[in-house]
C-alpha cells in the first residue's frame, strides 16, 4: 500500500472550500469590497445588497425570512449568543435552563458559566445510542425555566435528536428552543416552522463554505425572541451582533448552503452508502468492533466505531495519511476520553478506543476501500501486541481483572 | 501530537513484542495500568543466573506508552536485578525526548519494570516455585 497517500475522513471536523463557493466569494474581496454597512456610497450598497441576497437565501434555506438571520464568526458563537443573549433577556421570568450531556462544548460551556453567574442548569441524561427521553424533557420543564438547548446532530456520533417534538414539547410548555444544527443544516432537511425551532446555530465551514462565519436564526414571529447582546459596538444586526460583516463569508456561506441544497438528496445518498460500506468492511474483517451512536437515526456521513483493545492514538499512528478523529484522551487536549461517548455509557475503555470517519462530497469507494484496508491492517498489529487481546483470547473477563490504575 | 524519530522507530519497529511463560519460575511478570485509563502494559523477563536474559512486552496504549516498553525491554536484556532496578522514568524521557503530557508513559514502564523484578523476586522466595 502506498503508505504517503493522503485521504480526508474528518469532515465532521471542517470541509474543504467547494471552488464553487470560491468562485462566488472572490469578487467581494477586491471589486466589491465595500463595508455593507456604509449607506453613504455605492461601495456600501452593492456589498450590503449582496449581505442581503445571503441572508434571504439562508433564510429560505431552513424556513425562515432573511431578518431573522444573525451573522456571526461560526457556531460557538451563535451558541453563545443564544444561550447567553436568552437567559439574560429573559431572567426576570426564570433562572432554569436545559440541555444534555451530549452537546457541544460551545452549549455546555455557556451554560456552566452562566451556573456560575446564578443560573440553574438540567443536564438530561441520554440512553446508550445518545437519545434523550422526551418524557424526561417534559418532567424538567419548570414554571422558572426559559430555555432548552438540544442539538440537531451530534458531531462525533451523529445520532438526530427528534428536533420536530423537541419542539412541540417546548411550545406546549411556553419555554424557548435553541437548537445547535452545525451539523445537520445542508445534509438533512432543517424547517424552523415545522420543527418549532425559536433559535438555531449553523456554521459555513461545515457545508463547503469559508471558516469564520456563521449564524443564528432568532425567531421573529410566535413567539418574537429577544436576545440581550454579547457584542457591543456599531449596532450591526439589529444591534444583536455588532461588527463589521463579513460580505465575502456570508456570500460563500450562502452559496455553499444552496448547493447542499440543490444536491443534498443525491449527496447522502451516495455517501450514506459509502459510510455502510465501509462499516461492512470493519466487521467483515475484524471481531470486537463497537458502532457508536444511533445507527437507525444518524448522519449519512458519519461512522463512530470502538475497536476494542486498541488504544485510539496509537491506531491512528498506524494510518499516517488518513485523517480521522479519535475519542481517546491522548487526542484530545483535556487528556479526557471523549465525554459524549462517556454519557452514552459505553466505557471509557471503548471510549479510548474509538475512531470517528467522517465521510464527504469528493470521497470515494476507492478511498473507502483503501482507508478500511489500512484501518484493519494497523487494527491487527496493535491487537497482536495488546496485553488485553491476548486475555481476551485466554478467556479472562477483563472486567474481572484487578487494575492498578494510575 | 509530534513524536520523536525515536518514539516512531520504536511504534513502527517495537522491540521484544510478545509472552514469556508466566508459570515458569525464571519468568517474573508485570502488568500495570488499566483498560480505562487507557494504557496497560505487560512487561516480562527471564531471569538466569541474575541476569536477565530476556524480556518481552505487549501493550495497549499511545504511540509513546508502546515505545516506553519497547524501549524498557531493549534495556533490560543483559542487565543484572541490581542494574535493572536502577533503570528510571527519566532515562526513558529523556531517550525518546517524550513531552511533558506523556511523562505518565514513562512511569507506567518504571512502574512495568518494578512489578515484573518483584514478582520474579516472590517466586524465588518459594521453594517449590
Amino acid at each position: 500500500m502506498n503508505e504517503s497517500r493522503r485521504v480526508y475522513f474528518d469532515h465532521q471536523a471542517t470541509c474543504p472550500v467547494d471552488p464553487r463557493v470560491l468562485e462566488a466569494m472572490l469578487p467581494f474581496f477586491r471589486e466589491t469590497f465595500g463595508n455593507a454597512a456604509s449607506r453613504s456610497h455605492s461601495y456600501g450598497w452593492d456589498a450590503e445588497r449582496a449581505t442581503d441576497q445571503a441572508r434571504e437565501s439562508i433564510g429560505a434555506a431552513i424556513g425562515a425570512s432573511g431578518r431573522e438571520i444573525v451573522f456571526t464568526s461560526g457556531a460557538t458563537e451563535s451558541n453563545n449568543l443564544a444561550i447567553l443573549g436568552a437567559a439574560r433577556m429573559y431572567r426576570d421570568k426564570g433562572k432554569h435552563l436545559i440541555t444534555c450531556g451530549t452537546e457541544h462544548k460551545a452549549v455546555l460551556d455557556p451554560m456552566k458559566f452562566l451556573e456560575h453567574e446564578g443560573w440553574e442548569v438540567t443536564v438530561l441524561d441520554v440512553d446508550g445510542l445518545g437519545r434523550i427521553d422526551l418524557d424526561a424533557l417534559r418532567a424538567a420543564i419548570r414554571p422558572d425555566t426559559t430555555l432548552v438547548s438540544l442539538m440537531h446532530a451530534n458531531n462525533e456520533i451523529g445520532t438526530l435528536h427528534p428536533i420536530a417534538k423537541i419542539g412541540a414539547i417546548c411550545k406546549e410548555k411556553g419555554v424557548l428552543f435553541h437548537t445547535d444544527a452545525t451539523q445537520s443544516v445542508g445534509k438533512v432537511p432543517v424547517d424552523v416552522e415545522a420543527m418549532g425551532v425559536d433559535l438555531l446555530s449553523a456554521s459555513a465551514h461545515k457545508i463547503y463554505g469559508p471558516k469564520g462565519v456563521g449564524m443564528l436564526y432568532v425567531r421573529r414571529r410566535a413567539p418574537r425572541v429577544r436576545l440581550d447582546p454579547i457584542m457591543h459596538g456599531g449596532g450591526h444586526e439589529r444591534g444583536l451582533r455588532s461588527g463589521t460583516l463579513n460580505v465575502p463569508g456570508i456570500v460563500g456561506f450562502a452559496r455553499a448552503l444552496e448547493l447542499c441544497l440543490a444536491e443534498r438528496d443525491s449527496d447522502s445518498a451516495r455517501v450514506g452508502a459509502l459510510r455502510d460500506r465501509l462499516q461492512r468492511r470493519f466487521e467483515e474483517a475484524l471481531t470486537h468492533v463497537h458502532v457508536n451512536g444511533d445507527q437507525e437515526n444518524r448522519l449519512a456521513a458519519n461512522l463512530n466505531i470502538s475497536f476494542e483493545f486498541v488504544e485510539g492514538e496509537s491506531l491512528l499512528m498506524g494510518m499516517e495519511g488518513i485523517a480521522v478523529s479519535s475519542g481517546s484522551a491522548c487526542t484530545s487536549a483535556s487528556l479526557e476520553p471523549s465525554y459524549v461517548l462517556r454519557a452514552l455509557g459505553v466505557g471509557d475503555e471503548l471510549a479510548h478506543s474509538s475512531v470517528r470517519f467522517s465521510l464527504g462530497r469528493a470521497s470515494t469507494e476507492d478511498e473507502v476501500d483503501y482507508v478500511a484496508a489500512r484501518t484493519i491492517a494497523a487494527v491487527t498489529r496493535l491487537r497482536e501486541m495488546s496485553p488485553l487481546y491476548e486475555m481476551a483470547l485466554e478467556g479472562i473477563d477483563l472486567k474481572t481483572v484487578q487494575w492498578t490504575g494510575h | 501530537m509530534v513524536y520523536s524519530e525515536k518514539v516512531i522507530d520504536h511504534y513502527q519497529h517495537p522491540r521484544n513484542v510478545g509472552s514469556l511463560d508466566k508459570s515458569s519460575s525464571e519468568v517474573g511478570t508485570g502488568v500495570v495500568g488499566a483498560p480505562e485509563c487507557g494504557d496497560v502494559m505487560k512487561l516480562q523477563i527471564q531471569v538466569e543466573d541474575g541476569v536477565i536474559v530476556d524480556a518481552k512486552f505487549k501493550t495497549f496504549g499511545c504511540g509513546s506508552a508502546i515505545a516506553s516498553s519497547s524501549l524498557a525491554t531493549e534495556w533490560l536484556k543483559g542487565r543484572t536485578i541490581e542494574e535493572a532496578q536502577q533503570i528510571r522514568n527519566v532515562d526513558i524521557v529523556e531517550e525518546l525526548a517524550l513531552p511533558p503530557v506523556k511523562i505518565h508513559c514513562s512511569v507506567l514502564a518504571e512502574d512495568a519494570i518494578r512489578s515484573a523484578l518483584e514478582d520474579w523476586r516472590k517466586k524465588q522466595s518459594q521453594p517449590n516455585a
